[in-house]
């Protein structure tokens, strides 16, 4: 059975003395595995494609910055992925119950995706790691992604609505058709300024100038980004020049996605001493003055 | 289910009862994995293999993906013996399931003094894991000598009262006689097995997959060849067999009893299904209950080999 929703202790253990009962009698998975139903499955441009899927109560508790795993079915032609994929949360309604991911098709597992229509049933695992977190006390956030990253940012776009906290989206692509998320970004009331490789804007020097433009406006109180090491450095510097706190959604390959195997580790600088940290547990997110490139 | 109340699942390892005989594979299973599944469901729980020395583990990438299965060069990070004993130890004290913990060391010596000092209260038993792949140049390791197995054995036996499980490596010529050695140097219980050591070239690249170069293979595409060890290992052997490599549902761990294993280690299944090991305790019982088996311990080596069917190997003598 792949569906793990309820997993209440079948054949129980000699009881246990009477002091330890009790924690172990109200157990409950806080991850699950479950069969997701998908909903829509398509194209959003040249180069990624937008799976939303309903879900079980659990999963639809996601939070920005988390991801899931998914067990992708097998490609046309294609052997079948062995392993789960990571994958960011893109969006979440936990009325509907619904999850969104955005891919792009890259290798084995996503071609697998690829071939996913409505009404299908999808494996999914989650939610997983450390999501984002908003302080109450910021009024005003930056939110700088690049490449998959513009789909880990995106569910920060509601939260901080939801808080009343003002963003400011800086979205760099290749082209401006490869651009996700901005309408996405508008619709929950957040400026949002493009940047791009062809229009020459997406240099570290431009993205720099805008965040000092941000900082002396006053709307930025803490830095959120994901998919750029360069963007990344250049968010430092500024954070540490004007003693602004980050946060930044890294990425890393993964097997099990909940801490076992030690395969997505990387080194983090924690007050000058170097440490190796799990991605998929000790975060997704991570500090962002801790990150190293 | 009250239909699985009826049979009895426990199992003997040694001087250890278990209340069935599911536990996780060493390296596959940590803290983590109680979001997802009730640790007091387990037969056993087995931690990561942790070292005196502190080490960082290997250069990423640390596993590459197979059909059916995957290559690790995890490497063994390690924070140290007081870090697990003050972090680590007390995230399972809480549980009703007993604790192995998987220890290695360079030295045979070194495997003596760690035993010793994790012989501490809330440890029930020590695997010692003489089979790793990736810590030492060219995969090698202590289990593939029979010599050097009885030597490191002899020196956790005097060290540590605590049930001793050697945990053996299929990448060796005769695994039944390195099983033997621990055997007579005292151990209490016999892992078959650790990884196959492996390896995967990147087409595009032309480079190895894997930062170490080679690793350990794991998962489902490992199952019949462990299996196969298992066998041998229990026939020449009188400690139990603790079986482990690519098991992935219930049926597969009832073929690895049958096979001789007196109990189940399951790692690289877990990273596919996280909760398949309730699946396996619960379909173990499925297994027993529809076959009228009272107790899974009936399995433990109930492998039917009719004469007829003993292996012939007359083709292997070069006169053939
Ligand atoms: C990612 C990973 C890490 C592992 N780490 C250890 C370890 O630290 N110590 C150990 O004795 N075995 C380790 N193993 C080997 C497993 O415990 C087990 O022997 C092997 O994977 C075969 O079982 P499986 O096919 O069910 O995974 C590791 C395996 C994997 C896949």
């Amino acid at each position: 059975m792949a569906v793990h929703r309820d997993l209440s202790p079948e054949t129980p253990p000699p009881p246990p003395p009477a002091e330890e009962d009790d924690s172990h009698a109200r157990w409950k998975a806080s991850v699950v595995s479950e069969l997701a139903r998908v909903v829509d499955n398509r194209a959003i441009n040249a180069e990624y494609r937008h799976l939303v899927a309903d879900c079980g109560e659990e999963s639809a508790q996601a939070r920005p910055g988390q991801f899931f795993q998914l067990l992708c079915p097998q490609p046309p032609g294609g052997g079948q992925p062995f392993l789960r994929r990571p994958m960011s949360l893109y969006g979440v309604d936990p009325e509907k119950r619904r999850v969104e991911f955005l891919y792009k098709v890259a290798g084995l597992g996503t071609r697998g995706l690829e071939t996913l229509r409505a009404g299908d049933r999808l494996d999914i695992m989650g939610p997983l790691g450390q999501g984002f977190r908003l302080n109450a006390d910021c009024r005003h956030i930056v939110a700088v992604g690049r490449g998959a990253g513009l789909a880990t940012l995106a569910p920060l776009a509601k939260a901080a609505e939801a808080r009343g906290i003002g963003v400011t989206a800086i979205l760099s692509a290749r082209r401006p058709d490869l651009l996700v998320s901005v309408e996405l970004f508008r619709h929950h009331g957040a400026e949002v300024i493009t940047v791009t490789d062809s229009q020459s804007t997406s240099g570290p020097a431009n993205v720099e100038r805008l965040l000092r433009r941000l900082i002396a406006e006053g709307r930025c109180d803490a830095f959120f980004t994901c998919g750029s090491s360069r963007l990344m450095g250049v968010q430092q510097r500024l954070a540490r020049e004007f003693d602004l706190p980050g946060q930044v959604a890294m990425e890393q390959q993964m097997a099990c996605g909940i801490g076992l195997c030690h395969c997505c580790v990387r080194d983090f600088n924690v007050n000058g001493e170097i440490v190796s940290r799990r991605v998929c547990w000790d975060g997704p997110v991570f500090d962002l003055m801790e990150a190293l490139p | 289910m009250s239909e699985t109340r009826d049979i009895d699942m426990s199992v003997r390892i040694g001087g250890l009862t278990l209340r069935n005989p599911v536990m996780p594979a060493s390296g596959t299973f940590a803290e983590g994995l109680e979001s997802v599944i009730d640790f007091n469901r387990l037969g056993a729980m087995v931690t990561k293999t942790i070292t005196r020395e502190l080490r960082a583990g290997n250069p990423l990438p640390r596993v590459v993906e197979q059909p059916g299965g995957m290559i690790n060069a995890i490497g063994i990070p390690s924070k140290g013996v007081p870090y697990f004993i003050e972090r680590t130890l007390p995230c399972y004290t809480p549980y009703d399931t007993p604790l192995v913990v998987s220890i290695s060391a360079p030295t045979a010596e070194g495997f003596a003094s760690l035993a010793a000092e994790l012989s501490i209260p809330g440890v029930a038993a020590i695997e010692a894991n003489i089979s790793c792949p990736n810590i030492e140049e060219d995969g090698k390791a202590f289990a593939m000598r029979a010599e050097s197995t009885e030597n490191v054995t002899r020196h956790l036996r005097a060290a540590t009262n605590l049930p001793l499980w050697m945990k053996l490596t299929p990448n060796t010529g005769d695994m039944p006689e390195v099983a033997r050695a621990a055997e007579a140097a005292g151990a209490d219980a016999v892992v078959v097995a650790n990884t196959i050591l492996s390896m995967a070239i990147d087409l595009k690249t032309f480079k190895p997959c894997l930062g170490n170069i080679m690793g350990g293979l794991s998962g489902p595409a490992v199952k019949p060849i462990v299996l196969r060890h298992v066998f041998q290992c229990a026939r020449a052997v009188g400690i139990p067999v603790i079986g482990c490599g690519g098991i992935s549902c219930a049926d597969d761990a009832a073929e690895y009893l049958l096979a001789g294993a007196s109990a189940v280690q399951v790692g690289t299944a877990t990273f596919v299904k996280p909760a398949v090991m309730v699946d396996i305790i619960d379909g173990l019982a499925t297994f027993c209950q529809r076959r009228d088996i009272p107790r899974v311990a009936d399995l433990i080596g109930a492998t039917v080999i009719e004469e007829a069917d003993e292996p012939d190997v007359s083709w292997l003598s070069p006169a053939s």
